[in-house]
């Protein structure tokens, strides 16, 4: 791993719980034994936190970013092929080159590679589920994969997950780093989940993509866009 | 101040990221995993362990610990340490080999920035670890300071010499109980 470290300059502004979901959402019921209980201890922002890990693009392989290819085996992965991009900003809208995305997502039929999964749905030989990139100096990053499907889980009856692909970013420090999932414009199942509905009203809406007649590639692939914002910094150090 | 543009809000990794991000289980390559000390990294060789407890007191399974560190020269530079990343196993245990770092900020005690993230949890959790031989350090540190006197000792991992070298035990407890402070910051 290239562990080169960008240079602290001010304090990151702070996480905005205005934006991001509690700890404890009830209706996502593995929240509740899951969901710190006291509340959290306002700290300093040190060097320790202030700086934080970089991955160069030697650090990832050539299909990294192209999930229609790099799982396969014997021929191509099924389902509705699609673009996802978008562009990567901190808070004052400044682009956030060369950091690393990670994505993982179910296949077309609503099923994961992950060895628990027993989702009655079958696996696709062709199609693994994951893949990464490295933002450009725009901030852009694209990805080219598979429509995930909806799938059932356990949490309350007729519960099913609206399609989905989890995005894992770093930003500049260790400070930044953003765990989240992009949905589809338009999905019914959106209203009825309490892993989207766990964010608060007037947020949530950040997570759904939109579809792009400029980014579908004519004979090709759909297009969606999804930009993510992350933490950003104050202009200047903030001291006291 | 002019208007900012508002944070995209954070999701659970849900149960099923290890294939993405700890994938040697399915012939992948890890971008991060958790030996981050190579053989020839100066500083003290450590085995840092522990398990992830829920409120119930049950381990978590699905649960990822990941880890920012200094060199044992109290520096972030390339080369050194730096980023590992360990899912816990079945029984909710996790470990990081590793050396021991210096301190990186003034009148800081050594230390080790932990996040955690977990099927359950929407926003992930961030705490730090300090070392119980550091007793004096650790006395004068800002920030176990800040934290109450009574809650200090879920942040101080205890050092344990065992045939195998130097490890330290770091439970994690999300919930409850001697709940482990998270921080904002």
């Amino acid at each position: 791993m290239d562990t080169a470290v960008h240079q602290p300059e001010g304090d990151f502004r702070p996480r905005d719980w205005a934006q991001h979901p509690p700890y404890l959402s009830p209706l996502y019921k593995s929240t509740v034994l899951r969901s710190p209980s006291k509340p959290l201890i306002p700290m300093k922002q040190g060097l320790s936190v202030r700086t934080g890990p970089v991955f160069g693009h030697d650090s990832l392989d050539p299909l990294d970013h192209d999930l229609t290819k790099n799982g396969r085996v014997n021929g191509e992965p099924i389902g509705e092929r699609m673009i996802v991009t978008g562009r990567v900003l901190d808070e004052d809208g400044r682009p956030v080159p060369h950091t690393l995305l990670e994505i993982w997502q179910a296949n077309a039929c609503g099923r994961y590679v992950h060895r628990w999964d027993q989702h009655d749905a079958p696996l696709d030989p062709n199609f693994f589920g994951a893949g990464r990139c490295i933002t450009d100096a725009e901030g852009r990053y694209r990805f080219t994969t598979i429509k995930p499907g909806a799938y059932p889980w356990g949490n309350h009856h007729n519960a099913w997950r609206p399609a989905h692909i989890h995005f894992s970013l770093f930003g500049p420090s260790f400070l930044t780093r953003l765990v989240t999932q992009m949905y589809f414009p338009g999905d019914p199942l959106l209203p009825l989940d309490p892993i989207y509905n766990g964010v608060p009203e007037g947020a949530r809406e950040l997570l759904v993509s939109r579809f792009s007649i400029d980014v579908t590639e004519p004979v090709w692939a759909l297009g969606y866009e999804f930009d993510i914002v992350l933490r950003g910094r104050h202009a200047t150090p903030m001291e006291g | 101040m002019s208007q900012l543009l508002k944070q995209t809000p954070s999701q659970t990794v849900g149960p099923y990221f290890a294939y993405a991000w700890t994938p040697e289980l399915y012939g992948r390559r890890p971008l991060a995993t958790n030996r981050l000390a190579t053989r020839d990294m100066p500083g003290e060789h450590i085995r840092i362990e522990g398990v992830v407890y829920d409120g119930a007191g049950a381990p978590i399974r699905d649960c990822v610990v990941e880890i920012w560190q200094a060199g044992a020269d109290g520096r972030h530079a390339p080369g050194a340490a730096g980023f590992g990343r360990c899912g816990t196993n079945d029984d909710g245990y996790y470990f990081f080999d590793t050396v021991k770092p210096g301190a990186c900020d003034p009148g800081h005690a050594p230390h080790i920035a932990v996040t955690v993230f977990a099927r359950g949890m929407l926003s992930h959790a961030f705490t730090r670890l300090h070392f119980s031989d550091e007793a004096a350090a650790n006395a004068a540190d800002p920030v176990l300071s800040g934290v109450p006197a009574d809650r200090r000792d879920t942040l101080i991992a205890k050092r344990a010499e065992v045939p195998g070298g130097v490890v330290y035990r770091f439970d994690i407890r999300i919930q409850g109980d001697g709940e482990t402070v998270f921080f904002d910051c």
